[in-house]
């Protein structure tokens, strides 16, 4: 235990006084306060709301809309609502706001998938599917040419205005699977709902890894595979989240 | 008791129904082979002594989701409709070639069963414009069921369409999909029919 001596606490006091005196920028008057003159508060500054960091993610297909027959026991609709299920918990361990436009088997019509990403103003649209053709993941964003974003925007056209920062969004995303060493196709479509997007917003599909001089081939089923897939997303939208508000 | 007037009347009026009917089964049939006679004289087969053409066919590769360019050679029809048709059926039949890099679902097909492609391709000019063609290309109602599922193989295919029939007929400028001769939604699933697509030489490069 120490202690300290009565002279060395009067020093130690002294030194902190004469620290904090000098790390003050400007001394504050305080105004003598007079019933006839009441004191002058300084007007408010008003400091702009800062947008809460919102991802949201949409689980493809649902419903009687199976999507792609992945395999004999496992359909797509069946994956992306699993994934994004893992994917949300993840990314709200990591004090992430996450909205999903589905929590169960249902089909959600692709306007209803829109208006909910649009009203939640998010900083991240990311829509999860799979299929069984080629190798990795592939990453789409929206073939529309790019525009100014503007108060009112063309339903099926309300992604031009995002266009730039989608594509930035899917570089991020591409840098953390190809840390993760997992082969990525990059590709413009056109795709509902996410043409109608007012986000920054990037179509992530899943497809069977292959074998290759460095990796063994994995199906999509793979518990490890997906791990490493849910991990990269959740590294790129946390690298996003301190990228996001220096886009133009 | 009726009166004889009114069974004269009745008479009358039963035989001209019946003659009434007659005529109506007979311009019946006279419409029926007329239907007929015009649909066998349409010509179905393609002119064999026509000089084989060149074509280029841009085809998928699904595992880098780029087109690779193919070169064939076939007799080719003068109409640019039917032209435009059999470049997009021999651009289908190299999706289902042994090896192919773009391979289609067909094992279910039935014995017998046409295989299913593209019905039709229709030219026409583009709206409100006096430059370019757009091409309607129909698709049969089973292609859609027998094609991959995905955004990645729907998109390639559908690049792989538009830059063909650029490439081959480079006053197509738009094209526009259809399926059974109405609008859907999406190929399989994924990528969006509903869209009018332009036809560049810039679209042709297929994925980045």
């Amino acid at each position: 235990m120490h202690w300290i001596s009565r002279a060395g606490m009067s020093a130690l006091f002294l030194a902190l006084t004469a620290a904090s005196a000098q790390d003050a920028p400007q001394a504050v008057q305080i105004p003598q306060q007079s019933p006839a003159n009441p004191p002058h508060l300084p007007a408010a500054v008003s400091t702009p709301a800062v947008p809460r960091f919102m991802v949201v993610i949409d689980a493809a297909h649902g419903g009687n809309e199976t999507g792609a027959r992945i395999s004999d026991h496992l359909l797509e609709k069946d994956l992306t609502l699993s994934l994004s299920i893992r994917l949300r918990s993840i990314l709200s361990a990591h004090g992430i706001g996450v909205v999903t436009t589905r929590e169960s088997d249902a089909n959600v019509p692709a306007t209803t998938r829109a208006e909910l990403a649009d009203r939640s103003a998010a900083a991240a649209c990311i829509l999860i599917h799979a299929t069984t053709t080629g190798s990795g993941v592939h990453i789409y964003t929206s073939s529309l040419a790019p525009s100014t974003a503007t108060r009112f925007m063309p339903w099926q056209t309300a992604q031009a205005g995002y266009v730039t920062q989608s594509l930035k969004l899917a570089s991020e995303i591409d840098s953390a699977l190809a840390h993760a060493e997992i082969p990525v196709t990059l590709g413009r479509t056109a795709l509902q709902p996410m043409d109608s997007f007012t986000c920054p917003s990037v179509a992530v599909e899943i497809a069977p890894l292959a074998a290759n001089s460095s990796t063994k081939a994995k199906a999509l089923d793979d518990a490890g595979y997906q791990r490493t897939l849910l991990d990269a997303l959740t590294a790129a939208l946390d690298e996003w989240r301190n990228d996001w508000r220096q886009q133009p | 008791m009726i009166s004889r007037a009114q069974r004269i009347l009745f008479f009358t009026m039963l035989i001209a129904a019946v003659t009434m009917a007659a005529i109506l089964i007979r311009l019946r049939e006279r419409a029926q082979d007329r239907l007929y006679r015009a649909q066998s004289a349409m010509p179905l087969v393609e002119p064999v002594e026509a000089p084989p053409t060149a074509i280029t066919l841009l085809i998928p590769n699904d595992a880098d989701g780029s087109l690779l360019e193919s070169q064939r050679s076939l007799p080719l029809p003068q109409d640019e409709n039917a032209r435009a048709r059999i470049i997009l059926t021999t651009l289908l039949s190299a999706y289902r070639e042994p090896h192919s890099t773009h391979p289609m679902g067909g094992a279910s097909l039935a014995p017998g069963t046409e295989t299913p492609g593209v019905d039709e391709v229709f030219l026409m000019p583009v709206p409100q414009s006096k430059q370019g063609k757009m091409a309607v290309v129909n698709f049969s109602p089973s292609f859609g069921q027998m094609h991959p599922s995905g955004i990645e193989p729907e998109t390639l295919t559908l690049l792989s369409i538009i830059g063909t029939l650029h490439a081959n007929l480079p006053d197509i400028a738009q094209v526009r999909f259809l399926v059974d001769g109405r609008q859907a939604d999406t190929l399989a699933g994924h990528a969006d029919l509903t869209r009018v697509y332009v036809a560049s030489d810039s679209a042709m490069g297929g994925g980045q």
